[in-house]
C-alpha cells in the first residue's frame, strides 16, 4: 500500500524488511483460504488459478501499488489489469479487506444478483480497474491507461497487467506487445503467472510458448524472471521496477510459479483448472495452506 | 522513402485536401478540442484514407497511430477511457465492426466507456477492393450490441453535426461513414440529436426511410416522383439506435407503404429495425426492405455498384415505383 520507498531503481535496497515479508506471506495465505471459503459457495471454481498468483496479489495489493483504502477510484491510484480473469475470486478479498466494498458481499459470492462472479466485473465492483474474462485484452486495456497519462496530467501511477502463460497464445497480446514498446510506455509492467498449465494440459505440450523472455526481450520489453512464490523477491523486484524512473521501455516480469501452490495434490494433478473441494478434501486443502510457509 | 512527396501520391493530396477526403472527421474532431473537450484519436494504419492525418498534423500529441492492429486499438481505447478521456478510433467499417466485435462488446459497450467507433469505407464502397473491404453487416452487428449507440450520417456536414453532438453523449458509439466522396445533403450546417430521425418530405402513398449515402439518392428519387404528380416522403434514419420509433409510426399512419434503404444487407439492418417497430406496434402498413439482397457484392468501381445494386437515384426510384405501383 506504501509505494515503493528509499533506495535507487538501480540499487539493490528495495528489500522488504522481516515484519513485511510476514505481513504478505500472511496475506497470500488469507487469499488462499478465503478462495476455498468463496469457492465453496459457488461449488466450483479455479482455485489453482489463483494459488500461483497468491504471492504476487499480495506483494501487488498490500505493498507496492499505490493505493487509498476505501477510495477505489482515485485518479492518482496504480491500476492493475488481469488477462486471466478467472482468477478474480481470488482478488475480491483483497478488495474488500481495502474497503472498496462490504465486506457482506463476499458472502454472496455468484449468487443471484451478486456483483461477484467467476469473472471482475468493473461495472459492478469497486477496485476493479478493467473487467476481465476474454482472454488476451488486458494488456491493451492496461497500455490505454498508461497512454491516457499524456492527455490527464496524472503522470505518476503505474499500471500492472497480469497474464497467465496459456494467454501467450492470444494474438492480441503481442499486437499490445509491439504497440507498447513503440509508444515507450514505460508506466507499464506486465506479469505473467507462468505456472506451466492451461485447461487442455500443459501449456507447452499444447502450444508451446518458450522461449518466452526471448520473445519479450523481441518485442522491445525489459524482462526479469522471479520465482513467483518467493514473496520476499517479488516484493523487491516490483519496488524496484515500480520505482524506476530511467526505464524507458516497457517491462515484463516473468513469474515461475507452480499451479496450485499449497495444495499438494493441486500441484500434482493435473485437471485442477476448474474444480470443487468436496468438505473433506477441503479441510485437508486448508491445513495445508495453514502449514505452508511461502 | 524519405524525400518530398510527390503532388501525384494519395499522401499529399490527403496533406494537403486535394482530395475530397474525408476532411469532415478530423475537422469535427478539432472543433472538440478547440471546444475544450480531451480528445484523442487513433487509426490504424489509416490516416490517408479516414483523413486523421488532418488531425494528426493540427494535434500530433493527441494522435496515435497503433499499426495494424485493430483489436488493440479497441482495446486500449477502452483504457483510455476509463482514464476520462474520449477516444475516437477510425479504421474500415468492415475490420471495426466484423474483426474486432468481440473487443467492442466486452471492452467498449459492457463496459460502458464511451469510446467514439468510427467504421469508415462502410458498405460497398470500396467497390473493386472486395468482399474483404465490405461492410454489408456491420449495423446488424453493431445495434445487437446492448448501450452501444449506432450512427450512419448522410455527408459530411451531418458527421460533423453528430460528431460535435457526440460531446455531451456519455455512451459509446459507433459512427458508421463512407469514403468522403458522398454527395451533400445538407448544404447548411444541419443540427444532430441523438435518438431524433430527420423528415425532409411527407408522403401519403410511400415514405422512403433511408440512411447514409442512401439518403441524396432517396431525396433524388422521390423529388423526381413528386414532380410527376405522386406523393413521397423521406426520412433520414441517421441515427439507427437509439432509433426514433415515432418518426417511424407516424410515417407509417400517414403512408400506405414504407420503404427502407441502406448500404447494407436487408437483414438486420436499418430495414429490420424499422420491421421490427412495425410488428412490435402492430401496424399492417407493406414494407420493402431494399439493400443488398443477403448476398457478397460483385467487384466494380463504386457508383458502377451502386447502379447494378439500385442504390442510386435512379435505381431507388425503379424499386419505389415499382413497390407502389
Amino acid at each position: 500500500m506504501s509505494g515503493s520507498s528509499g533506495g535507487t531503481a538501480r540499487g539493490n535496497s528495495f528489500e522488504p524488511t522481516p515484519d513485511v515479508v510476514a505481513m504478505l506471506k500472511e496475506r497470500a495465505r488469507f487469499v488462499r483460504l478465503e478462495t476455498i471459503r468463496l469457492i465453496e459457495i459457488a461449488k466450483t471454481g479455479h482455485y489453482t488459478s489463483v494459488f500461483s498468483a497468491a504471492e504476487i496479489f499480495a506483494a501487488l495489493y498490500y505493498d507496492v501499488m499505490r493505493l487509498r483504502r476505501g477510495d477505489p477510484k482515485w485518479a492518482g491510484r496504480d491500476r492493475f489489469t488481469i488477462g486471466k480473469g478467472h482468477a478474480a475470486v481470488g482478488l475480491f478479498p483483497i478488495y474488500a479487506d481495502l474497503g472498496f466494498f462490504p465486506k457482506e458481499w463476499l458472502d454472496q459470492y455468484t449468487r443471484l444478483g451478486s456483483p461477484l462472479g467467476d469473472h471482475p466485473d468493473m461495472r459492478k465492483v469497486p477496485g476493479v480497474d478493467f473487467s476481465s474474462g476474454s482472454i488476451g485484452h488486458a494488456l491493451s486495456n492496461a497500455l490505454g491507461m498508461v497512454l491516457a497519462q499524456r492527455w490527464t496530467g496524472e503522470r505518476d501511477y503505474r499500471v500492472f497487467c497480469m497474464m497467465g502463460d496459456g494467454e501467450m497464445q492470444e494474438g492480441q497480446v503481442w499486437e499490445a506487445a509491439i504497440n507498447a514498446a513503440q509508444h515507450q510506455a514505460r508506466n507499464l509492467i506486465a506479469i505473467i503467472d507462468r505456472n506451466g498449465y492451461q485447461l487442455d494440459g500443459r501449456v507447452d505440450d499444447l502450444m508451446n510458448i518458450e522461449p518466452l523472455d526471448e520473445k519479450w526481450r523481441a518485442f522491445g520489453w525489459e524482462v526479469h524472471t522471479v520465482d513467483g512464490h518467493d514473496v520476499a523477491k517479488v516484493t523487491e523486484l516490483l519496488r524496484q521496477v515500480r520505482a524506476d524512473d530511467e526505464r524507458t521501455r516497457p517491462c515484463v516480469i516473468i513469474a515461475k510459479t507452480s499451479k496450485g501452490r499449497g495444495v499438494s495434490y493441486m500441484e500434482t494433478e493435473p485437471g485442477w483448472h476448474l474444480g470443487y473441494l468436496d468438505p473433506s478434501d477441503a479441510e485437508k486443502a486448508i491445513a495445508e495452506i495453514n502449514a505452508l510457509d511461502a | 522513402m524519405n524525400g518530398p512527396l510527390s503532388p501525384n501520391s494519395w499522401q499529399y493530396r490527403g496533406l494537403n485536401a486535394v482530395n475530397p477526403g474525408l476532411d469532415h472527421l478530423s475537422n469535427g474532431l478539432i472543433d472538440l478540442v478547440k471546444a475544450g473537450h480531451n480528445v484523442m484519436a487513433g487509426s490504424a494504419d489509416l490516416q490517408y484514407s479516414n483523413g486523421l492525418n488532418r488531425f494528426a498534423a493540427a494535434y500530433p500529441d493527441r494522435y496515435i497511430s497503433f499499426g495494424i492492429s485493430e483489436q488493440n486499438m479497441v482495446s486500449t481505447a477502452a483504457g483510455i477511457a476509463t482514464c476520462g478521456v474520449t477516444p475516437f478510433v477510425a479504421t474500415f467499417a468492415s475490420f471495426l465492426a466484423l474483426l474486432v466485435c468481440e473487443q467492442i462488446r466486452m471492452d467498449v459497450a459492457y463496459s460502458a466507456q464511451p469510446v467514439r467507433l468510427v467504421g469508415h469505407h462502410t458498405g460497398i464502397s470500396l467497390g473493386f477492393y472486395g468482399t474483404s473491404h465490405h461492410a454489408t453487416e456491420d449495423i446488424a452487428i453493431m445495434r445487437s450490441i446492448a448501450d452501444l449507440a449506432v450512427i450512419s450520417p448522410a455527408d459530411g456536414p451531418q458527421l460533423e453535426a453528430a460528431i460535435r453532438a457526440s460531446a455531451d453523449y456519455d455512451k459509446p458509439i459507433y459512427f458508421r461513414i463512407g469514403r468522403g466522396r458522398d454527395p451533400v445533403v445538407y448544404k447548411e450546417t444541419p443540427t444532430f440529436t441523438f435518438g431524433k430521425a430527420h423528415e425532409h418530405l411527407k408522403g401519403e402513398e410511400l415514405t422512403i426511410i433511408a440512411c447514409g449515402m442512401a439518403v441524396h439518392g432517396a431525396l433524388e428519387a422521390a423529388s423526381a416522383m413528386n414532380a410527376d404528380g405522386r406523393s413521397v416522403g423521406v426520412i433520414d434514419m441517421a441515427c439507427i439506435k437509439p432509433l426514433d420509433r415515432d418518426a417511424i409510426l407516424e410515417a407509417a399512419s400517414r403512408s400506405k407503404k414504407i420503404m427502407t434503404v441502406e448500404e447494407h444487407n436487408v437483414l438486420g439492418g436499418l430495414g429490420g429495425a424499422v420491421a421490427e417497430v412495425l410488428a412490435d406496434e402492430g401496424i399492417g402498413v407493406k414494407l420493402k426492405r431494399h439493400g443488398i439482397y443477403d448476398e457478397y457484392s460483385l467487384i466494380a468501381p463504386p457508383t458502377h455498384l451502386y447502379a447494378h445494386y439500385k442504390l442510386d437515384a435512379a435505381g431507388i426510384r425503379s424499386v419505389a415505383e415499382a413497390f407502389i405501383a
